[in-house]
């Protein structure tokens, strides 16, 4: 067999199957940190199933993005928090049924919906990748972004925008009684405000 | 045997493609491991001459040998694992910290074609990775199961985080400059002399570039946790911040990790700003020297820098670090992205 095919095929069994290997591992494993550890797994397999479509630009952002900033915090929060295993795992069996539930049915809509795509009369437009073939996707993803829905793009800046002033004036409060340091004004301080010299006569006070 | 060798050493072909990488590796890995013990001594006498002391002179002329003598104490020594850690995590920390600062040079380009991948997106590699430099340090504060690590861990993520940002925008200034993510097109970018390096071109935009290097040069003290940013390791609040309770072998791993990040970051600002491997003049003498050879003069230079202000800037506080970062670089870095974007739409009238 031709090795340019059977790579490609090998990376691709290796990475898919990492991938949900690493997912199980995240709901299986009994220590939290472990669990994360295990999440930054999927998203590394995640990135290297993208690479091996060609989108190389996608598996560095989620590398960036999820590995390097949203997995990062979801590791600041649980070590800091002091999770009780035993608590946490109470009535697993009382809500099996239900989840399992949920789980069947997102699984048998997954099934129709890639099945449906498959034989669907536009399958083969679906199918086609909307660049063309002398572009890189770099360049690609940026015309679709800032010049085809430039403003999708900033209207979705806006909301981001409207939601991280809204978390900034929930969660900031500002104790009454607290000093705080206006660096202003303290580089702009003079020896001459703080200090005063003052000419004691000998055995006089102030 | 004559086909065998044509075959081996052809990059068309799988097994070709795969002797030829990896001897590359096996180049950067020796070199700039051997590189690394005289420029960890460099580090030490730079410190010690500023503060009129001597520095290691004992082992081999000058204490040239010094490195090589730390090396086989360190690793002499028994590693000791404290009771309740999470011995796994502990055990894979340093080595996590050290495959990060080793993978990040394989876009790293030292001479032109002289590079083990010459990726697309190599920058945006470069910031992928040094974004997850922050997890030897988080893990291994956290397994170690003291409160001195885990607060030095949290200190650092926090601060590693936060000068990210900057050093993001800083490098967008760049590849907008540049108009591609490859390193060695950036490094092509500034060829003819060092009046097209981007740090310090002859052009207005220089108004707007230098500022820029300058934030990337303290941004990248603060991404290494060195001094005057070395909080996570403050010793006379926290001992030895995430390291305190690793020890030799193990605790090496992390000391060249940090190093070869250092290393990194000086050759991060040598290729965005100082013209990678050109030479200053593109003339006669100056092209008669090697690229590789420029390459380290100007790598060497700015580690130098980095040693001078470890010698003579006083440690900050934490809370004027974090307001150096979020209130000062970041809105600085973001108006610039603005400004130069401007200027090549424009001046250059490019898009």
């Amino acid at each position: 067999m031709d090795l340019a095919v059977l790579l490609p095929a090998v990376a691709f069994y290796v990475f898919a199957g990492a991938a949900i290997l690493f997912a199980f591992g995240v709901v299986s494993a009994r220590n939290p940190v472990r669990s994360v550890l295990f999440l930054i797994m999927t998203f590394f397999s995640a990135a290297g199933l993208f690479v091996l479509m060609g989108a190389e630009f996608l598996a560095m952002i989620l590398i960036m993005v999820y590995v390097g900033a949203v997995a990062v915090l979801f590791l600041f929060v649980v070590m800091m928090l002091d999770i009780d295993l035993v608590e946490a795992r109470q009535g697993f069996a009382d809500y099996l049924p239900l989840g399992g539930l949920l789980a069947f049915i997102l699984t048998v809509e997954l099934i129709v919906l890639g099945a449906s795509w498959h034989v669907s009369a536009k399958a083969d437009g679906l199918r086609q990748a909307p660049i063309s073939a002398d572009q890189d996707n770099l360049r690609a993803i940026s015309e679709v972004l800032y010049t085809d829905y430039a403003f999708f793009i900033e209207a979705a800046g806006l909301v981001l925008l409207v939601a991280m002033i809204g978390a900034i004036v929930l969660t900031n409060f500002h104790k009454k009684g607290v000093k705080r340091q206006s660096i202003s004004a303290q580089v702009a301080r003079k020896a001459e405000d703080g200090v005063e010299l003052v000419d004691v006569k000998p055995g006089q006070g102030l | 045997m004559n086909e065998f060798f044509s075959m081996l050493f052809d990059t068309s072909t799988a097994l070709g493609w795969t002797v030829i990488t990896l001897l590359k590796v096996l180049g950067f890995v020796v070199v700039l491991l051997i590189s690394l013990a005289f420029i960890l001594l460099a580090d030490r006498k730079i410190w010690a001459a500023v503060q009129m002391r001597k520095g290691p002179n004992v082992v081999g002329a000058f204490g040239l040998l010094q490195s090589f003598a730390d090396f086989l104490k360190f690793a002499f020594k028994e590693v000791i694992i404290p009771a309740g850690t999470d011995k796994f995590i502990f055990i894979m920390a340093p080595f996590l910290s050290l495959t990060m600062a080793f993978i990040a040079w394989a876009v790293i380009p030292v001479a032109p074609g002289w590079v083990i991948s010459d990726l697309n997106v190599g920058i945006l590699y470069l910031l992928a990775i040094s974004s997850l430099g922050v997890y030897g340090i988080i893990l291994g504060g956290w397994a170690s199961n003291s409160k001195y690590s885990f607060l030095g861990a949290l200190r650092s993520t926090a601060q590693m985080v936060s000068y990210e940002v900057s050093i993001g925008f800083v490098i967008v200034t760049v590849l907008l400059l540049a108009g591609s993510m490859n390193l060695s097109e950036i490094v092509e970018a500034q060829a003819g002399g060092f009046w097209h390096w981007y740090g310090i071109a002859l052009s207005p935009i220089t108004l707007v570039m230098l500022p820029m290097m300058v934030v990337f040069f303290i941004s990248a003290l603060a991404e290494t946790n060195r001094p005057p940013f070395d909080l996570p390791e403050a010793e006379s609040e926290l001992v030895a911040g995430y390291q305190v309770e690793y020890s030799s072998t193990l605790y090496l791993l992390f000391m060249i990790g940090e190093y070869l990040n250092i290393v990194l970051m000086c050759a991060m600002v040598t290729i965005l700003f100082l013209g990678g491997w050109h030479a200053p003049f593109d003339f006669a003498p100056f092209t008669w020297v090697p690229p590789f050879v420029w390459f380290s003069i100007k790598l060497l230079f700015i580690f130098f820098l980095f040693a001078m202000v470890k010698a003579i800037v006083p440690r900050y506080r934490y809370d004027q670090l974090m307001r150096l970062g979020w209130k000062v670089f970041l809105p600085i870095s973001m108006s610039a992205v603005v400004l130069v974007s401007a200027w090549v739409v424009f001046v250059q009238g490019g898009a």
